[in-house]
């Protein structure tokens, strides 16, 4: 197993890199231990991980809602993007007033948010809902509400905590797509939580697994597979092969 | 549903509370013969519900008995529960608002707002007569003393339930107090706030009334009515009609704010989608 960090693949700063970070909560429980690695622009870096390890800890010390107990994270904070692990929409905002919040936080002007928004809307597919509660939405229509309410900011540092796990495997194989879209035209630097390792092998362009907690990262494997990716990539023989190398690397974490 | 089974549940709804409603009619009919025999003066004693019908409401348009001095007394006890319910609301909120700012402000006042419900208002009127008199004014700070009470502490729990994930979505965006304060904590005690002042508009019901009883000046309300009509055995049935007006009175309120509060927040919280 490839367990030393690879160089990125373009030779740019990162926007985010995390040098030998640890986080042990004030009770007691070691979440993180030893936790190195860089994201630069136009990397794509799913992580992959049991239940509990210190998955949503990592993207918080990241977005700097947590403070790490050890090691450095740098991170440039004015532009981040953070799809929490629940949809966290305001249930007294329609879909449309909940997409424009963090715009609306930002002091955009209200003409622009409300065209970025509409954009956004159409993009994730949720034309037609604009008015709707969120009480009135299914699950993934939260979801992509939450992931559309970063988008509208054009965040240079895009977090992902399992934005995908309460959605069917059709829709998200479309939210997946429009995802490596979006990916493809803004070029951010990406960190994706997932439990799905096709959906980590498919998106990324480096995936890491992490041991049960503390959280180490015992699997780093780059993913190669050119740009633009199309659906037909997911049944290529190369593609399984990787996936059922991270599958049994779990495996073995997770012992 | 279909409108059949909707119609059907309503009629469900509906036989048991009158079931009860007649048997508590019929214990006051048993109760009013019973004192009738006893005494044979039954004038003293509770009055026949068809008497209280009859002497307390019937005459519709008489200017010293029924119905029309009843709705005249009743207009000064609504315009006090109303303002003092308004002062109430707005007053309450304020100090929630305050409170919730920081663990500090909210020790600074908790005590004071619990001294406030705690001390009986019985006790104080001597005072409060010394301070605001006997008219508008003093009815006003009675009603807002009993109501005050659970704006303050519904909304301040509202305020403080806010999401701790939503809290982080506004420390991300980079917010700061105030528009946390307006467009997070507000929003979402809306609920909370709402349940307050429905506690709150029973409350300011009973304080007017009851202001009436103790203080005698200015415009008399619904209270004094009942408490006059009290004295003479003969007017009995109008101190009754009085009180069932004064309750009714506190029920519509109660509706009435129910309703509002109901519409205010029924596009998105749950309570208010499984209520009603
Ligand atoms: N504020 C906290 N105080 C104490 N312990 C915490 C706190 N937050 C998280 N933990 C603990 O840290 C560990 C890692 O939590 P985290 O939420 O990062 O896991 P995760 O990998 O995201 O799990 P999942 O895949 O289920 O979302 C867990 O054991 C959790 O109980
Ligand atoms: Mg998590």
């Amino acid at each position: 197993m490839p367990t030393t960090a690879t160089k990125p693949e373009r030779s740019e700063i990162p926007r985010l890199s995390f040098d030998r970070v640890s986080m042990t909560f004030p009770d007691g429980t070691h979440a993180l231990d030893d936790v190195s690695f860089d994201v630069a622009p136009g990397q794509f870096v799913s992580v992959v991980g049991p239940s509990g390890c210190g998955k949503s800890t990592l993207l918080r010390i990241a977005s700097g809602l947590t403070r790490q107990t050890d090691g450095t994270c740098e991170v440039d904070r004015d532009s981040i993007g953070y799809v929490f692990q629940d949809p966290t929409l305001l249930p007294w905002r329609t879909v449309r007033r909940n997409i424009e919040l963090n715009a609306e936080l930002h002091g955009m002007p209200k003409a622009e948010r409300a065209a970025k928004t509409e954009e956004v809307i159409r993009l994730v597919n949720l034309s037609g809902h604009e008015d709707k509660y969120p009480k009135q939405l299914s699950g993934g229509m939260k979801m992509r509400c939450s992931v559309a309410r970063s988008l509208v900011l054009r965040p240079k540092v895009f977090l992902f905590d399992e934005p995908f796990g309460a959605v069917d495997e059709i829709t998200r194989g479309n939210l997946n797509a429009e995802l490596l879209r979006l990916f493809h035209s803004e070029q951010f630097a990406g960190v994706f939580i997932t439990h799905s390792i096709s959906e980590a092998v498919y998106l990324s362009t480096r995936v890491l697994v992490m041991s049960a907690r503390p959280g180490r990262i015992v699997g780093d494997y780059p993913i190669s597979f050119p740009f633009p990716r199309v659906d037909e990539l997911r049944f290529e023989p190369a593609f399984a092969e990787l996936c059922g190398q991270i599958s049994a690397d779990l495996k073995g974490g997770h012992a | 549903m279909s409108s059949e089974t909707r119609s059907t549940s309503w009629f469900s709804k509906v036989w048991p509370p009158a079931v009860t409603f007649a048997g508590f009619i019929g214990v006051w009919y048993a109760y009013s013969g019973l004192k009738y025999d006893i005494a044979a003066r039954r004038i003293n004693t509770l009055p026949f519900p068809h008497e209280v019908i009859r002497d307390g409401f019937l005459p519709l348009w008489d200017s010293k008995n029924g119905l029309r001095p009843i709705l005249g007394y009743l207009w000064p006890t609504l315009k006090v529960t109303i303002v003092g319910l308004a002062v109430s609301v707005v007053l309450g909120v304020l100090i929630a608002v305050l409170m919730n700012l920081s663990k500090s402000t909210e020790r600074a006042i908790f005590p004071y707002a619990v001294v406030l419900q705690t001390v009986p208002i019985l006790a104080i009127t001597p005072l409060l007569t010394q301070l605001f008199g006997e008219e508008f004014g003093v009815r006003l700070v009675v009603v807002v003393l009993i109501a005050i009470f659970p704006v303050i502490t519904n909304t301040l729990f509202g305020l403080q339930s806010a999401d701790r994930l939503h809290h982080d979505l506004f420390t991300l965006n980079r917010a700061n107090r105030v528009t946390r304060l307006l467009k997070l904590e507000l929003p979402g005690a809306m609920p909370a706030m709402m349940t307050g002042v429905r506690i709150a508009s029973g409350g300011a019901v009973i304080g007017a009334v009851v202001a009436d009883f103790f203080f005698t000046r200015g415009e008399k309300g619904i209270g004094f009515y009942i408490r006059v009509k009290q004295q003479r055995a003969a007017e009995r049935p109008e101190m009754f009609a009085g009180t069932i007006m004064a309750s009714l009175f506190g029920i519509v309120m109660f509706l009435i704010i129910g309703f509002v509060s109901t519409r205010a927040i029924r596009n998105w919280h749950e309570s208010a989608s499984t209520r009603t």
